[in-house]
């Protein structure tokens, strides 16, 4: 099990490698002048010329590819142009809020849609599976700011429930920042709801045709045992792989939801990156993205192995 | 997101493969009785395996298209769907107002008999704005897609025909792309080289190139190893005759199965690139761009102005998804 624990660690790094050429690419090649780009058509050549050194964009590509990486690999993320502060010491603390927001989604969309997708499956064909279906197809395709602004209109500004804003004073209480982030959280349920929904019902549909759940029902076990014991140990497995793959996406639909509800986390900080072409910025938030998603995925990996007595004994023999 | 794009991968394509596994076992039931020695009798017999592919569920086929005329997931999806190509091809002329130029004292206006959606912090009517905001992103989700379907094929049959260096080096670089949820891939591009129509429609239709070539990939795969392939090869066809013209009518199920569910992202990515000020740019009435202009508004109570674009929106996706699990529900069974 180790070799193969080694063996996609080996994988996801040489993903992130190929990841980071694909943001050095976009971030660092496509724009051409980059100087001219932040100063606008009006600036004096001279001055263009003299960004452009100060950024470093006029060095070889190489030489800079090799800097950037070496400066990642040292939790050097470099300079933002925007601020002239260093990029890690802005994009921590943004970080730290965007998993807050990711964390208050999770907690919610987890077991709910276990809970859906499982009920979807013991009423397999019937209008509860139809309407469980449908609900998390269609919540899952419509994107994340559309359902936001519905979620606002209704909650925020009709019945008042919750404030519009997901930043709260400063001083306020953990519990009174939960309020704040309920909202928010809620657009990223819905897109991750269908998905996760989805795999735990053709999960427990496969478990509930298995030849194991046939023998524990006619042996007479009462249905809560066979469901409990025998349908939702073996069902899960996969959704495990499905709700970690789904973290990294989370992160991604911040971008929208904190440009929404004017959040100050990493999302929000790559769209202002992106406004004033601050491409260290951009392509250090980008990566973050990346890295959090490979992460996630390499977790997912390793639980699935510990989980699944099956991989397990293969590896042993 | 889908995306997300998230990405939906996992789910359609191993559906697919099921299938495509189901007819591989009916081909190999063939297979047994064949004399492998005899090539006369190892091509007519798989010729004869080829119509047993055509009938089988990778392909379309029209008592598929009578079973979508009977689902009511697809026709409330293409009757939306119908509404919104009516507004993008006839938007002008059915929009009560010009949807540009704002009235100049109707500002912020609740909706009323004469402007039935409001009108927004220009005074332009919303109503008309929501009619003619179909068109461009109705013209750029589904050119992408199609050039990304075009491409994730080619490539797919490519990697899975050969197969072997080409095949795994070209997966790892969908790996890295697939590490990013699409809307950032397309982001991170769409920035350094500025927004327009052709711009978004060139990175989203390569990026879901990448995306499709792995569903084909894994059709293809499961093809590759049929007999009617290696009739082919007997036949000394060239390789492009076995790609194009054996393999790919194989495979049009799962193709036409990404098609549908890519316009859907296709259709999301845009709305939140033009949302995030990247992508259908101003004064092109468009629902994202719109939304994008009027949220700030929201607590102020002008909430018309950014609910109808987006409503107009979830209905458009909906639409779509409600058609594309339908093909593949068709498709698939």
């Amino acid at each position: 099990m180790a070799q193969y624990i080694l063996k996609r660690l080996g994988l996801a790094l040489l993903t992130l490698v190929l990841l980071s050429l694909i943001i050095f690419f976009a971030g660092s090649v496509l724009p051409s002048n980059p100087g001219r780009l932040i100063l606008g058509p009006f600036a004096s050549q001279q001055a263009v010329v003299a960004l452009n050194h100060h950024l470093g964009v006029d060095r070889p590509l190489i030489t800079q590819y090799w800097s950037w990486v070496t400066g990642v690999v040292h939790g050097n993320l470099g300079t933002s142009s925007q601020y002239n502060l260093p990029v890690s010491s802005l994009l921590l603390p943004a970080l730290g809020r965007s998993l807050k927001l990711a964390l208050v989604a999770f907690v919610i969309v987890v077991p709910v849609s276990i809970l859906g997708g499982v009920l979807a499956a013991l009423y397999r064909g019937r209008f509860v599976d139809r309407s469980i279906s449908i609900t998390g197809l269609s919540l899952t395709s419509v994107p994340e700011f559309v359902s936001g602004v519905v979620l606002i209109v209704i909650f925020a500004i009709g019945l008042k429930w919750f404030p519009v804003s997901a930043t709260p004073p400063p001083g306020t209480s953990p519990l009174g920042q939960l309020h704040y982030l309920i909202l928010p959280a809620i657009p990223l349920v819905f897109v991750l709801f269908g998905y996760i929904a989805r795999m735990a019902r053709a999960g427990t549909l496969e478990a509930l045709d298995s030849d194991y759940v046939r023998t524990a029902v006619l042996k007479g076990l009462p249905n809560r045992v066979v469901i409990w014991r025998h349908v939702l140990r073996n069902s899960l497995l996969p959704t495990i792989t499905v709700i970690a793959t789904q973290t990294g996406y989370l992160i991604g639909g911040l971008v929208v939801v904190e440009t929404l509800f004017n959040y100050p986390g990493l999302g929000r900080l790559i769209v202002t990156a992106a406004n004033n072409k601050d491409f260290k910025m951009l392509e250090a938030g980008v990566l973050v993205i990346g890295i959090v998603y490979l992460v996630a995925t390499l977790i997912a990996d390793i639980l699935y192995t510990v989980l699944n007595p099956r991989i397990r004994y293969e590896q042993a023999e | 997101m889908s995306d997300q794009e998230r990405d939906d991968a996992p789910l359609a394509p191993s559906a697919a493969l099921t299938s495509l596994e189901s007819a591989q076992t009916s081909m190999e039931d063939v297979a047994v009785y064949q004399d492998p020695a005899a090539v006369a009798m190892l091509t007519a017999t798989a010729d004869s395996v080829t119509g047993t592919v055509d009938s089988s569920a990778g392909t379309i086929r029209r008592e598929n298209v009578r079973l979508l005329l009977r689902s009511p997931t697809f026709l409330i999806g293409a009757a939306i769907l119908l509404w919104w190509i009516v507004c993008a091809v006839f938007g002008k002329a059915i929009a009560p107002y010009n949807p540009v130029t704002g009235s100049l004292t109707a500002f912020n206006e609740a909706p009323s008999g004469a402007h039935w959606f409001g009108t927004d912090s220009l005074g332009r009517d919303v109503l008309s704005r929501v009619i003619v905001g179909a068109r461009d992103i109705l013209v750029v989700a589904p050119l992408a897609t199609l050039l990304g379907t075009a491409l994730g094929t080619t490539i797919g049959l490519l990697q899975g025909y050969f197969r072997g260096r080409v095949d795994s080096f070209s997966g790892r670089i969908v790996d890295a792309v697939l590490a990013l949820p699409i809307v950032i891939v397309a982001f991170l591009f769409v920035v350094p080289l500025g927004s327009s129509d052709p711009i978004l429609i060139i990175i989203i239709g390569l990026v879901f190139g990448l995306l499709i070539s792995r569903t084909v990939r894994t059709a293809v795969l499961q093809e590759q190893d049929l007999d009617y392939v290696a009739a082919a090869r007997l036949r000394d066809e060239s390789n492009a005759h076995i790609m194009f013209v054996e393999i790919l009518p194989n495979v049009t199920g799962p193709i036409l199965v990404e098609f549908t569910v890519r316009l859907g992202y296709a259709i999301f990515t845009v709305a939140t690139l033009s949302f995030l000020g990247f992508g259908i740019q101003p004064p092109t009435p468009d629902w994202g761009a719109d939304i994008s202009n009027s949220y700030q508004y929201l607590a102020a109570g002008y909430w018309w102005e950014t609910l109808f674009p987006a409503l107009a929106i979830a209905s458009l996706v909906v639409a779509i998804n409600l058609i594309a699990d339908s093909i593949e529900a068709v498709v698939i069974q």
